[in-house]
């Protein structure tokens, strides 16, 4: 596994909210059902390193399976990390005492892909929203139910929809709830993990710009998961491309999408749609498919897919360089 | 009815088709008077928001809207010269498949789990054609193939769940192209997929048109899948269409006002959007529309005769067309 010092000093640059250092997630693989022994390890997250700034959003792309959502299950300590740090406003959040611990815990907050399976549906929405408050927070029921109007309304709903229960909302309007639960605590960090993908073409964009103004409001920091490049692209204000485990670019937005460099980013934009149709696309479809993250290829894991790959490439693990101020990648080719 | 530009024959028309839903709360009017053409070689994408009938649509152009609740009260759907709606159940279970196929670009429920992918692929070629087995085992070989999978031999003793989903999708793809209709339909699910995946299997699509020359029609939430796959446009509302037109009108002058908010709704992925504009409010519930223009409580031109009649449709080229009064 290559080291990213690059990484690490752009970071020291930046007042990072979150801190993420090759962070790594291998499951055991058990065969067997009396006497299980481990017969190998999917390395679903393999080394990898970012940062989340203040207010700002961090997106992550790849294909299905790449290690997303462990990524973010990670972040919010639904899973152990395997090797690697996790520091938030600089603490290692694993290496800390109890109360740091519930702090982080209540600072990072997660919206789902599915608005109709994250919310219980035998609750009514004050109490939906109201729990998180009532778990963490000492103070007066009547403050919890204020503040739960307040969140209705920020969220784009009214004080009355307190008394109903999820069923009784659209598809829209949960994701609008489960975005109300998840700034119940004020928190400083939200893991957005598919926010938008199950809902319909018109609503997607009152979500993604209610997401927008309540980032600009409360200056939470974002961490969007996504499949579609062009939400991606209005979201966020840097991105990671991973690949089977691992980030093999990161750059700004504008940057990644205006000057892609590694041959996986360059299929990835290729295969995505255009938003006109007098837009020429290069073709790079990508044949086959990832290959298993349980016997992740040699060399540089993209060589089996690669249109560029060189002999090197099958041996040689690319290291992690800076090609432009801020803008880094694992790549033979640079 | 608007002449397309495209030159191959007329393998489809549509009349004036109305499916109504009789529920407990009325009668749902989920395609009230739906009329398109399509061309051999040509695809035509429908878009909208969920809701607005497209999947109707396309139940009825197979004639498998489910009886009661459902009834196509009235229309014509011509296939291959031949309306399709006068048939009898037994003659329709013959053009299902052979003429006209629809699949449903969900592979986990359009694949039955029990069965090996190549009896189901078998099934559908069976179903239509009396040939000896043997040859219907190299045909269902024939057909994996030309959906591109690999090592096909072996891959027809697989259940669904051994294949990964773009294989998956693929074997879907397969069994509706088994019979060569003249028309397929492909009803995209709203959750985006994969998009290495999904470029494969449009690509997969487009060859496949190209080979077989195809009338496709492309259901779709998307306007990328529309720029990337299609020449004409449809776009509906409340169980109506009230825009259509060849791609690039559509894209360049939008003349319905929920057309022009739709585009205005999606990111793009080439430039930066400053702000997406977002339509506020949502569709009327299709067993209460308006007398008027079904989109009035949310259109930002909305005039008093708007709410009065509903707009006919005027004329913005030769080739596209547009419901709205802002027309008149
Ligand atoms: N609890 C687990 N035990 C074993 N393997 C797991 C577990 N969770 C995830 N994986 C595996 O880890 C890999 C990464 O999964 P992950 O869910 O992070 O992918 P993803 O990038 O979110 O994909 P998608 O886009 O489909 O949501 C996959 O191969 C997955 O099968
Ligand atoms: N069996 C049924 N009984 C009653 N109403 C029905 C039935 N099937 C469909 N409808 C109604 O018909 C309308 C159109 O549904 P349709 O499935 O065509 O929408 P759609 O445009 O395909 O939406 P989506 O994009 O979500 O797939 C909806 O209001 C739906 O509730
Ligand atoms: S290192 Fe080689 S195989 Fe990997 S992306 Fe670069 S050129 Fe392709
Ligand atoms: S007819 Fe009127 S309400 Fe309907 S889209 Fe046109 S201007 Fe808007
Ligand atoms: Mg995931
Ligand atoms: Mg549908």
């Amino acid at each position: 596994m290559t080291a990213n010092p690059q990484r690490g000093e752009a970071s020291a640059r930046a007042s990072a909210l979150l801190e993420v250092r090759d962070l790594k997630k291998h499951f055991p693989v058990t065969k067997g059902l009396i006497f299980s022994r481990t017969t190998g390890y999917l390395k679903a997250v393999d080394g990898i390193s970012f940062q989340i700034e203040r207010g700002k959003t961090l997106g992550i792309v790849g294909e299905s399976g790449c290690g997303k959502s462990t990524t973010a299950k990670l972040l919010l300590m639904l899973e152990e990390p395997t090797e690697g740090q996790i520091l938030f406003e600089g603490e290692d959040i694993h290496h800390t005492d109890a109360s740091h611990r519930r702090s982080y815990r209540s600072s990072v907050q997660a919206v789902f892909q599915d608005p109709w399976s994250s919310l219980n549906p035998r609750m009514r929405v004050r109490d939906l929203i109201g729990e998180p408050m009532v778990i963490n927070w000492d103070v007066p029921k009547r403050e919890i139910e204020e503040r739960v109007e307040k969140l209705l309304n920020d969220v784009g709903l009214s004080s009355y929809h307190a008394n109903l229960f999820p069923h009784e909302f659209s598809g829209g309007q949960r994701q609008r709830l489960a975005i109300a639960r998840g700034l119940s605590l004020n928190p400083k960090m939200i893991v957005l993990d598919e926010p938008v993908s199950a809902l319909d073409v018109s609503i997607r964009a009152q979500i993604m710009n209610l997401l927008k103004d309540l980032q600009k409001e409360y200056e939470v920091s974002y961490l969007l998961i996504a499949h579609h490049l062009a939400t991606v692209r209005y979201m966020c204000d840097w991105v990671a491309v991973m690949y089977l485990g691992q980030i093999v670019e990161y750059a700004e937005v504008k940057e990644l999408y205006n000057t892609p460099l590694h041959p996986y980013t360059k299929a990835l934009m290729s295969a995505a749609l255009p938003s006109h149709p007098d837009i020429e696309q290069d073709e790079i479809i990508l044949t086959g498919e990832v290959p298993s993250p349980l016997n992740p290829p040699s060399g540089c894991r993209f060589h089996t897919r690669c249109p560029f790959a060189m002999d090197r490439c099958a041996v040689e693990i690319p290291e992690t360089k800076e090609v432009a101020p801020g803008h880094t990648t694992s790549c033979h080719l640079y | 009815m608007v002449s397309n530009g495209h030159t191959g024959d007329i393998v489809l028309e549509v009349e004036d088709l109305r499916t109504y839903f009789s529920t407990r709360w009325g009668t749902v009017k989920a395609v009230d008077g739906v009329s398109f053409d399509l061309r051999r070689g040509e695809t035509l994408g429908i878009v909208g928001e969920s809701g607005c009938g497209k999947s109707v649509t396309m139940l009825s152009l197979m004639r498998l809207i489910p009886m009661p609740p459902g009834e196509i009260v009235s229309g014509s759907i011509v296939l291959q010269g031949q309306d399709i709606l006068q048939l009898t159940e037994n003659e329709m279970s013959k053009v299902r498949g052979s003429q006209i196929a629809l699949i449903i670009q969900d592979p986990m429920t359009s694949l039955n789990p029990v069965f090996t992918i190549g009896s189901q692929v078998n099934e559908a070629i069976q179903i239509h054609q009396d040939i000896p087995r043997r040859s219907i085992l190299q045909q269902t070989l024939e057909v994996l193939r030309k959906v591109n999978i690999p090592a096909a031999e072996t891959r027809v003793k697989d259940y669904p769940h051994q294949l990964s989903g773009g294989m998956r999708q693929r074997v879907v793809g397969a069994i509706g192209i088994s019979c060569e209709p003249a028309v397929l339909i492909a009803d995209e699910p709203t959750t985006s997929l994969d998009v290495t995946i999904q470029a494969q299997y449009l690509k997969l699509l487009k060859d496949l048109q190209q080979q077989q020359n195809l009338a496709l029609i492309f259901i779709t939430h998307d306007f990328g899948v529309v720029a990337k796959m299609c020449d004409r446009v449809a776009v509906m509302y409340a169980g109506r269409i009230v825009e259509m037109g060849n791609v690039r009108e559509i894209f360049n002058s939008p003349s319905h006002p929920y057309t022009e908010a739709l585009l205005a709704s999606v990111p793009k992925l080439e430039e930066d959007v400053d702000r997406l504009f977002a339509i506020e409010g949502q569709p009327p519930a299709l067993h209460d529309l308006p007398q008027g223009c079904a989109f009035a409580d949310r259109c930002p031109h909305v005039m008093d005769r708007c709410r009065e009649e509903y707009p006919a449709q005027f004329q913005v080229s030769a080739t596209h067309n547009a419901a709205c009064w802002r027309l008149a």
